[in-house]
């Protein structure tokens, strides 16, 4: 279908863009990329009375490096995380994420910041987030505030969000040498949505994991961390034993929930399995 | 004051030509190019993204002309299947498209091309299984890829032979 009547608005910079949001409150949308908002306007599921296209905020854009940490302007295209020699250097976990994120039509247009305000259960960015330990910043007519990763994401499509208040940048802390990654996930069709996913990131330095952050997606109703299996990693020798040893845990962590993928025995099943296959995958881990 | 409008003014690029028009706010840029434009080789399957029969280039880049609105493209330079096949850009593509039947119905393949032009501008010598990862978002109910893939890897082969390698970004 088409997308039902709207008023469109696209101001030239963020405080324009947040006038806007206070005057028209919960009417108002963002438009960031579309390449979810537009699909539920299509299918009538969203019909904002106003949407305040962000496209022309140029500073909403880019990735920026300083000395601690690495910075994303939510407005930074998909594509352009994809190609980034920055991301690839310093968050190699979303340089791996980037290729399961739809397609390379959908990455041209689809912002980070889009991804992460909409927070799908099933997206790879939040998780990659949530892992990498981000802080998001928001902004509001008050001024600006930082929120943890791990509180921003609320529920399914929900996050600390308030109305008027938009996502501006998320601010990611440089990972210290000896640091490694993961990332995995299965999908029916390349570029569909997962059925469940893992990004994980931690140390592997001396041979020892430590510091692990493993956080599940498509399987909980927003990004989720495996607190037991990240405990049961910690400390222990980084080795295919111990990942194997620690995977019960998951039974803990995890309480997935039946979709049209499986059944929630189903979706349990190939947790394990593919945090199994993929935390294997990290630099530093033995076989 | 930021103008709220249902109603919106737009100036862009289409094919080389310049256009004008007052649009709906609400009307995408394949409508917008079907019917105000009458460039009907961009086509419109499923309108939610899913299908890329609906794929243009906007400023370059493959995007999704369902999920784009024509007043976002206001400044833009919009490339469609008609522009790409009069500059012969994809005229390569199109006698490889024909010479192993990689159409049948034909309505996914301005898609396709659009795809596969930007897959060898970026990656001027793919592999069978990245053309098939590269086009997993444009859906074709006829041919079963295998012919596309074919066409595809055989313009991909014919540059190489010739020493040529995709443009640079």
């Amino acid at each position: 279908m088409k997308a039902p009547r709207f008023a469109y608005a696209r101001p030239a910079s963020l405080a324009e863009a947040l006038a806007l949001l206070a005057e028209h409150k919960g009417d108002a949308r963002v438009l960031a990329g579309g390449q979810s908002l537009v699909p539920m306007m299509n299918f009538r599921v969203a019909a904002p009375k106003v949407l305040v296209d962000i496209n022309r905020i140029a500073a909403l854009t880019g990735i920026k490096v300083s000395k601690n940490h690495l910075r994303i302007g939510a407005l930074t295209r998909q594509a352009d995380l994809e190609r980034s020699a920055d991301i690839a250097r310093h968050l190699p976990l979303i340089a791996a994420a980037m290729p399961h994120v739809a397609h390379p039509a959908i990455r041209n247009r689809g912002t980070f910041g889009g991804s992460c305000a909409l927070a799908d259960p099933a997206a790879e960015l939040p998780a990659c987030a949530l892992a990498l330990g981000a802080m998001f910043v928001i902004a509001g007519k008050k001024g600006e505030r930082r929120i943890a990763a791990g509180d921003f994401f609320k529920g399914l499509y929900a996050t600390a969000l308030k109305t008027g208040e938009l996502l501006v940048a998320a601010e990611f802390p440089l990972p210290k040498p000896g640091y490694a990654f993961a990332f995995g996930e299965l999908a029916r069709r390349h570029g569909d949505y997962a059925m469940v996913g893992v990004a994980a990131h931690g140390s592997t330095q001396g041979g020892k994991f430590t510091d692990m952050r493993v956080v599940f997606f498509g399987i909980a109703d927003r990004p989720q961390r495996a607190a037991q299996f990240e405990r049961a990693l910690d400390g222990r020798p980084a080795a295919a034993k111990t990942i194997e040893g620690g995977l019960g845990e998951l039974d803990a962590d995890l309480s997935p929930r039946a979709d049209f993928h499986g059944s929630a025995a189903t979706k349990r099943h190939l947790a394990k399995v593919l945090a199994g296959r993929v935390l294997k995958t990290m630099q530093g881990v033995a076989a | 004051m930021t103008d709220v409008s249902e109603s919106v003014e737009i100036a862009l690029t289409v094919n080389t030509e310049r256009v004008k028009r007052s649009v709906p706010a609400r009307l995408n840029l394949a409508d917008f190019l079907r019917y105000e434009l009458e460039l009907t080789g961009t086509h419109v399957g499923c309108e939610h993204g899913v299908c890329g029969a609906c794929t243009v280039r906007v400023d370059g880049e493959i995007v999704r002309g369902c999920l784009m609105f024509a007043a976002q493209a206001d400044g833009c330079a919009v490339d469609t299947i008609e522009g790409l096949s009069d500059s012969r850009e994809i005229e390569e593509l199109q006698s490889a498209f024909v010479l192993t039947n990689a159409l049948q119905c034909g309505f996914c393949t301005p898609g396709v091309l659009m795809a596969a032009q930007a897959l060898l501008r970026d990656e001027p010598n793919p592999s069978r299984e990245r053309i098939r990862e590269y086009l997993s978002g444009n859906y074709c109910r006829c041919t079963g890829y295998q012919s596309i893939v074919d066409a595809i890897e055989a313009v991909a082969k014919a540059r190489a032979s010739r020493g040529e390698s995709g443009s640079t970004r």
